[in-house]
């Protein structure tokens, strides 16, 4: 297989993993109107977590679960406990999710020491399949699957039930969901909790295609940022697009100007924040 | 008779600055009560506070007997509190259709199911139409609010209000910026109100609104000067002194 052919299947994989993560960043920020600094620390603490599950003996797929629900337990706690308290004070929210991060990655290190942890693929994922004339690795394809899937449950969710049609609202007006008696602060929880889950899930199966290691948060986090401002805040539509549009770009811009990688990441989000500021899915604010 | 709404002795200091300086009022069930009074005389502060969007620095506010002064903003909605803001607040990207329902949701007890659909329930969809029929479109149900004329928006707004059923309706300058048919169109919807509907309204257009209210009070410094009928509240010196000073 020609040296493209490698760079697109393995960007359309980056990109099943990078919507993991950054669409429950996109539905944070859409909705408690924050960046969640923490956002790359759910995903490397779901990888860190799986392996740990792996290591007591689970198989990758309940290791993946359980690290997912980990998470969503983890994301819960800390809204509940310490980012609702700080309620209205988005810059403090900032600056605390920035402090964890710092603290998750310290405690990763000293759990997990500080060198990188190779993830088996799992058994019978290992080999390729042919996809049209392409022949692709049978697990970046599966979490492209999981992805697609994702991506579908989490729009049928907010554009055909009650708690989907109250995220939309509270992202559209959160003072008019509370005039009209929409609980907000559940909705911040939920969606936060969601959105860690999602990460975390994403940061383990992510493991036999990236490993595990120290940075892998600060890695991740950057990637987050330029999708949802790439694809516009809170719109799901737009977090998948911009997720395949990085993972394209990363891959790409990494193989062939090694130098200029995150030139060529941050141009296209400078040029859509001059031309298009609410992103390319995203709506202005009236 | 217990009053619909009551407020006693309410405060709100922002710094330095008493916006609201000890107002009490009491409107009986069924009364359309009009708010007058000069900017930044503390109307608008005093819906906020009475919605729970502000919290008082003192006094008390009773919803049919029962004080909601600790309670959120959304727990009033539940007791049967529903607002129109002076500035258009809507969900601008969802249609008319949707953000009537959303407003039906908002007080439904089963709306934390996660596996109830929302865009096709029969019932909410019905009290949709009824609803966007009652204020006279109908017909934009599909229309992204973001899409209508203001004038539209405002009678979606008090839709959204009148969806809920509320027992006690706060609508905040609901003529602001319309033209003269829009205004003629709204006052028209204000009046087909159930009688059995609380209604405090704040408002400049004295035109529009004077043949709505059954009782007025005048605000001026965050304090109620005059409080009676059209007719004494218009012939008491103190309202021209507040309006044309001296």
């Amino acid at each position: 297989m020609n040296l493209w052919l490698i760079l697109a299947v393995n960007s359309i994989a980056l990109g099943g993993l990078l919507f993991l993560l950054a669409s429950g960043f996109s539905l944070i920020f859409g909705l408690m109107r924050i960046p969640n600094l923490m956002h790359g620390s759910f995903f490397m603490l779901g990888a860190y977590l799986g392996v740990s599950f792996l290591r007591l003996g689970a198989g990758f797929w309940p290791a993946a679960i359980l690290a997912g629900l980990a998470l969503a337990g983890t994301g819960a706690v800390i809204e509940r406990l310490l980012l609702r308290r700080l309620t209205g004070k988005p810059q403090a929210q900032v600056l605390l999710t920035l402090g964890m991060a710092l603290i998750v990655a310290d405690l990763c290190l000293m759990l997990w020491g500080g060198d990188p942890i190779e993830v088996q693929t799992p058994a019978g994922l290992t080999g390729v399949v042919p996809v049209f004339s392409v022949v692709f690795p049978t697990y970046r394809l599966v979490v492209v699957v999981i992805a697609v899937a994702i991506a579908v449950a989490l729009w049928l969710m907010l554009e055909r039930t009650r708690l989907g049609a109250m995220i939309r609202a509270g992202v559209d007006d959160p003072q008019m969901a509370r005039v009209i008696g929409i609980r907000v602060s559940r909705l911040f929880s939920i969606v936060f909790s969601l959105g860690a889950g999602l990460a975390g899930l994403g940061g383990f199966i992510g493991g036999p295609i990236l490993s595990v290691y120290p940075g892998l948060d600060q890695d991740m986090l950057p990637l987050a940022l330029i999708i949802v401002i790439l694809g516009g805040t809170g719109s799901l539509a737009g977090a998948l697009v911009g997720s395949f549009v990085i993972g394209f770009l990363y891959n790409f811009g990494q193989a062939l100007f090694p130098d200029l990688a995150y030139v060529i990441l941050f141009v296209p989000l400078l040029a859509v924040l001059v031309i298009r500021p609410q992103g390319l899915l995203g709506k202005l604010a009236p | 008779m217990t009053p619909a709404l009551e407020v006693r002795d309410l405060h709100k200091v922002f710094g330095g600055l008493t916006v609201t300086n000890g107002v009490s009022l009491s409107v009986a069930a069924g009364e359309r009560r009009l708010l007058i009074g000069p900017n930044g005389a503390g109307k608008t502060t005093l819906f906020n506070l009475i919605t729970g969007d502000l919290r008082p620095t003192g006094g008390r506010i009773l919803l049919f007997g029962t004080d909601i002064t600790a309670l959120a903003g959304r727990r009033r909605a539940h007791l049967g509190l529903a607002r129109t803001y002076q500035i258009i607040t809507l969900f601008p990207n969802e249609t008319l259709r949707h953000n009537v329902m959303l407003a039906l949701l908002g007080i439904l007890p089963r709306r934390w199911n996660p596996l109830r659909r929302f865009d096709r329930d029969p019932a909410l969809l019905a009290a949709a139409e009824t609803v966007l029929d009652q204020v006279g479109l109908a017909h934009l149900a599909l229309r992204q609010v973001r899409e209508t004329a203001y004038g539209e928006q405002r009678r979606v707004e008090i839709a959204l209000a009148l969806a809920q059923r509320p027992r006690v309706l706060l609508l905040d300058e609901p003529f602001a910026g319309l033209s003269a048919q829009e205004r003629r169109d709204v006052a028209a919807l204000i009046g087909a109100i159930p009688p059995a509907m609380t209604v405090v309204m704040i408002e400049h257009d004295m035109d529009a609104a004077l043949d709505l209210a059954d009782r007025i009070t005048l605000l001026d410094f965050g304090l109620v000067v005059v409080e009676g009928t059209r007719a004494e509240v218009v012939a008491d010196a103190r309202t021209r002194a507040v309006y044309l000073g001296g």
